[in-house]
């Protein structure tokens, strides 16, 4: 590991606007790095040195020409394969979508291009973003760096692998219920969901519409704020994008104080259930802030015990409509089965070959509670539980400031472990589901590492709609409790993965 | 397929009560599609007119077209809808290769129009309420080409081709409640209907309106029950009905079909059908089943509809007179009988008579040139008459100069076949085929004299008061004069000379 | 038990346009009866009055103008088809039906 691969985003910044380190030497670094290792943490399924490249000297000849045009100018970011690019395969991790190189480009994608941030690359995920550790990518499993025969958490655990294992200094995510949060526990990583609607949507491969975001995964609480000033804002395209600004997140880092901090622990995500390692780190960062002169108060959502089954019908709904399009018709696989077939027979063959396990599942799900006879009973109630989850969250959100959970109730599992057991996989997002199902932003940070197995656990703030600023401003007084324990980020404790 | 057995249109009005439903597809004319900005235009090369959005591409979202909702709320409006505070997209759900997300983004319980009424008048001045359930927003699907097999049908076919340029286009759906009562003027009552439909929607801007096109399509239902039933009986829909005639074909033929299956002691099957107009007769296509199981919801991708009383009332000041008072209107003004105004009404030449009168012609010149000499070309050359390459300044332009005596109608006939033939302004046409009438008192003297010349008996027979001996000498004038003199005016040059 | 019977699952397979074979659907029946059970609880959470959420963030009216924004080109639209032909999409025979 270079110094340069170790670095922070902000770091990198810095050296490529004051000029001692140009955008290619930057972005080589990284694409020696993941060239290299990548076949280790299977964090990447697409990279091409030369395009990458050539972006990292353009954004290096606009700034000998002139001044940098954003904060991150010249610094190399991570994709996930579900947002669209032009110059690079966009495939969801899916045998369906196998070689699609899209039309368009997402809006975050050509913010990131606006903001002159070389891609390096597309990132794992699960199947259309369905599953918490990538192993329902159709192109295998990426591994934990902390651990390569653990997962590194999912749904996009290509990018918190990436940034674990240093392969980016920066990495886009989506959550839609948990896929950024829960990956970044389980790499010792940052990692945001803003509001509903302050990033566009508009180019990401929907998983369910009213659920998903878009976010910043990376290595510092500043590192995130930065990239989500890049990738906010209002956007035409997306009808549910927030049309006023959140303001600078990157400000409110900067002005983080602890100072007359009313922090919420929610009874129902605080007792049973978490690994007692997880839970330990979780008392103890709660007895930090209280040290420091936060306010610790106990907040009641009862209605949280109904999320996890809201979220699994709410989901699967969506999801089967949005993966209809996937018909062989316009783009993608094609799969024609002998004999005379119609094209409905080809539409059913292309979906049976083209789509794995747990996307038939969900979608077949997912049918089942739009169709005709249950519709009330199942859509309807669990909409009706998503009225109820924010009905507590506001009641929670006049008592606190910000909302603090452990983010996931177990360190890595291992490969395997829980890939036959749908309900046992669903319940590793109980704690970060609530936000998707409310719109309200979430992040998760570095918690230290779990006595029994010495893995990362993360902890989870939750703010109110639009005060993603807020959710920041903590997220750094918890990072800043940290760094002074341990005098550096979590990550500097990942291994060497070039030794493993 | 064997040909289906129908009763007696008479003897099945008089067995069964009818019942009817209509639904009406109106493609709006918006400049961009309803949920993307590709342009909605009609003849494009295939697949110009499409982008992520409208085909379907993973990622990409709609945004919906304010001006679609402000004329889907316009035609709310004139069939005197309640206009939702609160409308809602939702997804219908469904596979089929012209739909490119597979589902289609459309309205389902919260419509952005609904209880309305529209009053219909009969030939026989009977007039009908039509009750109206609602009138939703929702998106136009592609174009399928069949290739190979017998007639490019779907039948049969080796493969298909689709066209997504109409993918998107924004279209309202105008459904009615059912219409009972109308009895053996149903067939008659579903057409007026339609034709009442798509007079709104032309004189509103809101749709081209071309029937010819696909832009007012409608999908008629129809039932039978025994006379006093309390119990609707079994309907079917046929879809896509794109002429007058054929709705008004479709119902009477379902109405007989229905009507001998029944009296059989049969059972009418729920089902979509279709009506072929060159055979005259429905078909059967797939009946109703739990596959057509829509599986709606609220459209996640966009936001409620949710109008303010004043945007409602602003739409409300740019609605244009009803169709219904406008004929009244006009029919008053200019005077026609009856018999004639339904000519007018029938060959659809309102706004060509309308455009000729304010050009200039009187009413009853602009109706004598539009139903006559014009309808007889544009049928002679099988095309419609509004079609033809003349406007209605030009016929205006032409029937001055009749007025002016400057022309003859049979000169004018010329110039009109010039004008359709493409040789330019009426004026440029009398320029370049000589076409004026000849005033030169001395030139028509010269030929009359000529005339007389080769027949001297005639002089004497009109002295003897046989006026009708002069035909002869004005036919020899008139073909001297190669057609170009007021033979009326030759007449009395005749008459003159015989003194 | 669960009311997820093979024959549901064969139905909703083919709403859902996914060939499935009789080993698939006896495992899907058995996996999604217990998801179903499990997600079924959301029932009794709710009573009638409470308002269904289905956008996160409450907003409304959001329209675009009426203008037009650049299309694709005809031969980036059919750049990644499976098939075309003749400017248009290709697709195997439809079904005889509407
Ligand atoms: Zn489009």
């Amino acid at each position: 590991m270079t110094e340069i691969t170790s670095s922070s985003a902000a770091v990198l910044a810095g050296l490529i606007s004051s000029k001692q380190v140009s955008s290619v030497e930057i972005t080589t670094a990284f694409l020696d790095r993941l060239e290299k290792l990548n076949p280790k943490t299977n964090s990447y399924l697409h990279f091409n040195r030369e395009n990458s490249l050539a972006q990292a000297k353009k954004a290096d000849q606009q700034l000998a020409d002139g001044t940098a045009v954003s904060p991150l100018h010249g610094v190399p970011i991570a994709v996930k394969d579900n947002l669209t690019t032009t110059d690079a395969p966009t495939t969801a991790g899916s045998k369906i979508l196998e070689g699609w190189v899209p039309q368009y480009d997402a809006t975050v994608v050509r913010k990131l291009r606006e903001a002159s941030m070389p891609i390096l690359g597309k990132t794992n995920l699960d199947e259309f973003a369905m599953g918490s550790s990538t192993e329902f990518s159709a192109y295998g499993p990426s591994r934990n760096p902390w651990d390569l025969s653990r997962i590194p958490g999912g749904s996009g655990g290509g990018s918190s692998s990436a940034i674990a294992g240093h392969l980016a200094p920066l990495a886009i995510g989506s959550d839609t219920g948990g896929s950024i949060r829960f990956p970044a526990a389980m790499t010792g990583s940052v990692g945001a969901k803003p509001t509903y609607g302050a990033v566009s949507r508009y180019g990401l491969i929907a998983l369910a519409s009213s659920l998903d975001q878009i976010g910043p995964v990376t290595n510092s609480v500043m590192d995130a704020a930065m990239l989500q000033d890049v990738i906010g804002g209002y956007d035409p395209r997306d009808s549910t994008s927030l049309p006023n600004s959140l303001g600078s997140m990157v400000q409110s880092v900067k002005e983080a104080d602890v100072k007359g901090l009313r922090v919420g622990v929610i009874k129902q995500l605080s007792s049973d259930g978490f690994q007692p390692g997880v839970k330990a780190c979780f008392d103890d960062t709660i007895e930090k802030l209280a040290a420091a002169g936060a306010e610790i108060i106990e907040v009641d959502c009862p209605s949280f015990e109904y999320a996890v089954a809201a979220y699994y019908l709410i989901l699967p709904a969506e999801a089967s409509s949005n993966l209809a399009k996937f018909d062989s018709v316009r783009f993608g696989l094609r799969v024609t089965p002998d004999g005379n077939p119609t094209i409905e027979n080809v539409m059913a063959a292309t979906r049976e070959q083209g789509f794995g396990p747990e996307v038939k599942r969900r979608i077949i799900l997912g049918t089942y509670a739009l169709s005709s006879g249950h519709y009330d009973a199942y859509y309807g109630s669990a909409q009706k539980v998503r009225t109820l989850i924010q009905q507590d969250l506001a009641m929670a959100f006049t008592q606190a400031d910000v909302l603090l959970t452990p983010t996931a109730p177990t360190t890595a599992f291992k490969i395997g472990e829980k890939v036959d057991d749908p309900l046992a996989m669903y319940l590793n997002d109980v704690a970060t589901i609530p936000a998707n199902l409310a719109g309200i932003p979430g992040i998760s940070v570095p918690n230290g590492l779990a006595s029994e197995d010495g893995l990362p656990s993360g902890l989870q703030i939750l703010a109110p709609a639009m005060q993603d600023a807020q959710m920041y401003r903590v997220a750094s007084i918890v990072e800043k409790l940290y760094m002074d324990q341990w005098g550096a980020s979590l990550i500097a404790r990942v291994p060497d993965l070039e030794a493993l | 397929m064997a040909k289906e057995q129908l009763m007696s249109y008479e003897d099945a009005i008089e067995r069964f009560e009818v019942v009817i439903g209509l639904e009406v597809h109106v493609e709006l004319n918006t400049v961009s599609k309803m949920f993307c900005g590709c342009a909605n235009n009609f003849g494009s090369e295939p697949n110009t007119n499409v982008c992520p959005t409208c085909l379907g591409l993973p990622g990409s979202l709609p945004a919906v077209n304010r001006k679609a909702v402000e004329s889907s709320i316009a035609i709310g409006l004139a069939l005197d809808c309640q206009i939702a505070s609160n409308g809602r997209f939702a997804r219908k759900n469904y596979f089929y290769p012209d739909l490119a997300k597979n589902f289609q983004t459309s309205q389902f319980d919260e419509p952005i129009a609904f209880e309305g009424e529209i009053s219909i008048e009969l030939e026989t001045g009977e007039v009908f309420m039509v009750p109206i359930e609602r009138a939703h927003m929702e998106e136009d699907a592609g174009k399928l080409t069949h290739v190979g097999g017998a007639t490019g049908r779907i039948q049969g076919a080796e493969y298909s081709l689709v066209d997504y340029n109409r993918a998107g286009v924004p279209l309202v759906e105008i459904v009615t409640k059912p219409i009972y009562g109308a009895l053996d003027k149903a067939p008659e009552l579903a057409a007026t209907y339609v034709r009442a439909i798509r007079d709104i929607v032309k004189s509103m801007n809101v749709s081209d309106a071309k029937m010819e096109r696909g832009n007012v399509r409608c999908d008629a239902n129809v039932s039978l029950r025994e006379k006093g039933a309390e119990k609707l009986g079994t309907r079917t829909e046929t879809k896509n009905v794109n002429s007058l005639k054929s709705i008004e074909n479709t119902v009477r033929y379902e109405i007989r079909r229905q009507a001998f299956i029944l009296a059989a002691g049969g059972k009418i099957i729920q089902e979509t059908r279709h009506w072929h107009e060159d055979r005259g007769h429905t078909s059967a296509g797939r009946p109703k089943s739990d596959a057509d199981d829509y599986r709606y919801f609220p459209e996640p991708d966009l936001v409620p509809v949710q109008p303010s009383k004043e945007w409602i009332e602003e739409i409300r000041q740019t609605l244009s007179e009803k169709p219904a008072l406008r004929r009244k209107r006009l029919q008053t003004a200019w005077g026609f009988a009856d018999l004639e105004f339904r000519d007018v009404l029938n060959s659809d030449l309102l706004d060509e008579i309308e455009a000729t009168v304010s050009a200039g012609a009187s009413p009853q010149s602009a109706r004598k040139w539009w139903t006559g000499e014009l309808a007889r070309l544009a049928n002679a050359q099988q095309v419609a008459v509004q079609d033809l390459p003349i406007t209605p300044e030009q016929v205006a332009a032409i029937q001055r100069l009749i007025d002016s005596g400057e022309l003859t109608d049979r000169i004018a006939r010329d110039v009109v076949a010039g004008v359709l033939a493409g040789e330019g302004e009426p004026a440029e046409v009398i320029e370049s085929r000589g076409l004026k009438i000849v005033t030169d008192e001395g030139a028509l003297i010269a030929a009359i004299d000529k005339a007389l010349a080769s027949q001297p008996d005639v002089m004497e027979k009109i002295r003897d008061g046989k006026l009708q001996a002069a035909g002869a000498v004005i036919g020899a004038v008139m073909q001297e004069m190669r057609g170009q003199a007021d033979a009326a005016r030759v007449r009395e040059l005749i008459l003159e000379r015989a003194k | 038990m669960s009311e997820i019977t093979p024959d549901l699952v064969r139905h909703l397979a083919s709403l859902a346009r996914i060939l499935v074979t009789d080993q698939e659907v006896e495992q899907l029946a058995g996996e999604l009866g217990v998801i179903v059970d499990s997600v079924a609880t959301v029932t009794k959470a709710v009573s009638g009055d409470v308002v269904a959420t289905s956008h996160p963030i409450p907003m409304a009216n959001v329209y675009r103008e009426d203008v037009i924004l650049p299309s694709l080109t005809q031969l980036q639209a059919l750049s990644s088809a499976p098939d075309s032909n003749d400017g248009r999409f290709k697709v195997n025979a439809i079904l005889d039906e509407d």
